[in-house]
Order: structure tokens, then sequence, then C-alpha cells
């Protein structure tokens, strides 16, 4: 019995100790830079055999749908950059609580590439959001609930952007915008609420865990397409963290090794 | 510069420290006594509020009656703005003399001498508004039970946007064209408070009941009381550190 005990110990302890030697390594920007090269032909694949074809299947050939026409085929682009909008703001802040914590250098190199990316995904769902309603709702824009949010999910996003561009020091900088990035995350719930709450007029939520009101043929395109979206930022905040490592890392022997081979 | 607090001789170890309150208390008066030598501090922002208020007749025209529908929006959209520019100097002298360093350095929890100051700041530049509210509202039509409510809903709501807006001020204490980068950081974080006040106010014309936004904006009040101090001290012990 006590030497079951013991054993589990043992195997608790080096669970334990795989899992911060991982973490850790991921402090070390030449194992992110090796690491994500050999990620990033995997996150293409699926940019190419997830995202393209859902594309194609949601914009060609899903069946038109009966009130909108073939106006609805925009949200196989809005639907995937709102999600991705969101959750780029998710990264940054736990990249900034990461920074905080453990002053990890990757993880503010994740924090810095993801705001540009994440804004660009916001304002694609703002644009995209205000193409549909100009046939459907009639208008370009209206102060409704989502779309509020969403506009000031793009402020809170050029808020972190603009400090980070406002602090020389790349290490205050880093610091600053973590703390800034977590009390936005701190208040986002807290918006989004109010904002739900002053006016509602966007439809609710169409994909649910249990069941869907989506049309299957509609709905297996737009899983594809979120799929594929995800995909496709997983490469695009790759190949700028790679940039940035490298140009973070430029005076160290590995990083000059790989630009002289 | 800055003093390791692992350096200090054991006399001021946590144990034989002064209570909290007094150091609270201590800053509070310090700060209220600096902005009573420096009346114009008073001043200033409530003509601001009231010069910002006195521009909408002009911009939307002298009408009555969409003055008094839309001066909730009016007088907080003001009010807000006032905090604001308030508060973008709420660290800047006390980081220029060095006063913040010390105060960083010094045993006692940042978490208090954060809200004495940003309590001082309240009671000197925001206080005077809730004062000087009625008056203008008045000039903008709305009724008395519109009035009560303001100033309950500014009461509850510019402590929250002081304490926001202090967020932004010691993440950019350090830097020299701080204050427009002050509102952007700020200003996204004001809007639940705008919703609710002037929600609150809106409800209180219309004569609905307004115990929902006010419990509200109470609610957000505890909550940025409790928070807000530890990113306002994470943010000036990274910006003092720099």
């Amino acid at each position: 019995m006590q030497q079951r005990v013991n054993q589990a110990e043992t195997k608790t302890a080096t669970l334990w100790q795989w899992i911060n030697n991982t973490f850790h390594r991921f402090g070390s920007p030449k194992y992110f830079y090796d690491l994500t090269g050999k990620l990033l032909p995997w996150c293409w694949a699926g940019v190419l055999l997830v995202l393209i074809p859902g594309l194609i299947w949601g914009l060609a050939f899903a069946p038109p749908d009966y009130y909108q026409g073939n106006s609805y085929r925009i949200i196989f682009i809005h639907v995937p950059a709102a999600g991705i909008a969101m959750m780029g703001y998710a990264v940054m802040a736990f990249a900034g609580i990461v920074t905080l914590v453990w002053r990890m250098k990757m993880a503010d190199v994740i924090a810095k590439v993801v705001a540009p990316i994440g804004a660009s995904f916001t304002f694609l769902c703002l644009v995209t959001g205000a193409i549909w309603g100009r046939p459907t709702w009639g208008t370009w824009w209206e102060w409704d609930a989502r779309l509020t949010s969403m506009l000031i999910l793009f402020f809170l996003y050029v808020s972190v952007m603009a400090l980070r561009a406002a602090i020389e020091h790349p290490d205050v900088a880093a610091r600053a915008t973590a703390v800034l990035s977590i009390v936005g995350i701190v208040n986002l719930p807290i918006i989004r609420y109010s904002v739900n709450w002053w006016n509602t007029l966007h439809q609710p939520s169409s994909i649910r865990l249990t069941g869907s009101s989506l049309a299957p043929e509609m709905l297996y395109p737009l899983l594809a397409c979120i799929v594929g979206f995800y995909f496709l930022f997983a490469v695009l905040v790759m190949l700028s963290a790679r940039n940035e490592v490298l140009l973070r890392e430029y005076r160290s022997a590995w990083v000059k090794k790989w630009l002289k081979p | 510069m800055t003093i390791k607090r692992a350096s200090l001789p054991p006399l001021l170890e946590a144990a034989s420290l002064p209570p909290l309150s007094q150091g609270f208390g201590a800053l509070l008066r310090r700060d209220l006594l600096l902005a009573s030598r420096q009346r114009s501090d008073l001043i200033y922002p409530v003509f601001f509020f009231f010069m910002v208020v006195s521009l909408f007749p002009l911009g939307i025209g002298p009408d009555g009656k969409l003055l008094a529908k839309t001066a909730p929006g009016i007088l907080w959209i003001a009010a807000l703005l006032s905090t604001l520019l308030a508060t973008d100097s709420l660290f800047r002298q006390d980081y220029d003399d060095g006063t913040l360093e010390i105060l960083l350095s010094s045993p006692q929890s940042s978490f208090v001498f954060v809200t004495a100051k940003v309590l001082a700041h309240w009671l000197v530049a925001s206080l005077p508004l809730l004062l000087f509210a009625p008056l203008i509202a008045v000039m903008l039509h709305l009724d008395g039970r519109g009035i009560g409510i303001l100033l309950a809903s500014l009461a509850l709501g510019t402590p929250i946007l002081s304490l926001i807006s202090a967020i932004g001020a010691s993440l950019t204490v350090g830097l020299r064209r701080g204050s427009m980068l002050v509102a952007l950081i700020a200003l996204p974080l004001y809007v639940p408070v705008l919703i609710f006040a002037v929600g609150a106010v809106e409800t209180a014309t219309l004569g609905g009941s307004v115990a929902g936004h006010i419990g509200y904006l109470a609610a957000m009040l505890v909550l940025a009381v409790t928070l807000a101090p530890f990113a306002i001290a994470a943010g000036l012990a990274i910006s003092v550190k720099a």
C-alpha cells in the first residue's frame, strides 16, 4: 500500500516536472522557432484542406436561404471572423498574464503579434456585418448590441496597440500592455452584457451545442469555415511570431547561423 | 534608484508598521491639502463640464423637447470627458518629483495609497461636478425626478470613471504624450457606466423604476473599487521602474 502511494507520488512528481520543463521550454525563442517551423506545414495543410473547400462549398454550392437568398452566404466569413476576433483578445490577455507572472519572453511575442491580427479579424467581422446588413436590415450600420460590442472590442484592440506603440522600452511595453489587456478581458463580459441589455436587434446564435437551427447543408460548410479560420489564424500568428522572434533575437548565435547558412 | 524591499532595516518590517488606515488618512490629507493650495483644480473641471454642455444646444438647436430628451446623454458625456481630462494629470506631479517612487518602495500596501489618491482626486475633481450638475440640468429642461436620479448616477458612476481612467493614467505616466493615450485606453472601458447611468436618468424622466439601473451601477462601483487599485498599482510599478 505504502509502496503504491510512493509510486503514485513519484509519478505525479515526474509528470509535474515534465509539464514544468515543457512549459519552460516555450520560453526559449529557439525552441519556439523550431517548434513552429514543424507545426506550420500542418496548419497550412489545414487552411488548404479545410478552409478553402469550406469556403467554396459555402459560397458556391450551399443552397440559397429561403428568406435572404444569396446574401446570407456572407456568414461563412462573418461568423468565423467574429469567433477569431473574440478568441484573439482572450489569447492576448492570457499571454499578458503569462508575461506578468512568469516573465516569459515568448508570451509577449504572441501578445504583440496577436493584437493586429485580432483587430483585423474584428474589422473584417464589422465590415462583412455591414455589407450583410444593407440588403437584410436596409442599413449599413445599426446600433445593435452585437455590432456595438464588436466595435468596442475593436477599440480595445486599438488601445492596446496604441499603448504598445507609445512606449519605447520593449520590456516596459510588454508589461504595460499585459496589464491593459487583462483589464480589458475583465471588462469585456460587462461591456458585452451592458450593450446587450441596452439594445438587441441581432438574431441570437444559430449554432448551439445541442441542436442547431441551421440546415445541415449550410451548417457543415459553416463548421468547415470556422475550423479553417482557426487554422488561418494559427498560420498568421506563427508567421508573424517567427518574424518577431528573428527581429528580437538577431544578435544571438542561432539567428546569425540561420541568416548565413 | 528604487529601494529594494529586502534591504529595509528590521525596524520597518510589517509588524512594526503603522496601521493601514493611518497611511490612507495621511495621504488623503496630503492630496487634499495640495489641492486646496491649487484651487484652480477644483474649478476647471466644473467650467469644462459647463462649457461642453452648453455647446450641445448650440450644435443641435435650442428646441426644448429635443434637449430634454437628449439631456441625460449630454450631461453624462460631458461629465465623462471632464473626469477623463482631470484624471490625466492624476499621477503626473508625484511622478515628476519622485513621490511616487517613495510611495511604491514603502513596505505599506500600494493598494491603499492608490485608493487614497484616487479618492482624493475624486473629491477634488468630481464632487464639484455633482454640486453644479443640477443647475446645468435645469438649463437642459430636465425635470425634478430626472435631476435627482442624475445626481445619484453621478455619485455612483464618476468614482468608477476615476478608477478606470486612473488605470490609463498609471500606465502612461512616464510617457510624454500621454493624454490622448489615456483617452484611447479609458473611453472603451467607460461604456457600461455610460449605458446604465444614462438608462437610469432616461427611465426616471419617463416615470419608470430605476432600482435596477442604480443597482447595476452600485455593483460596478464595488467591482471597480476592489479590482481597479490592483491594476493601477501594477501600472504605476511598471511605469516607475521604467
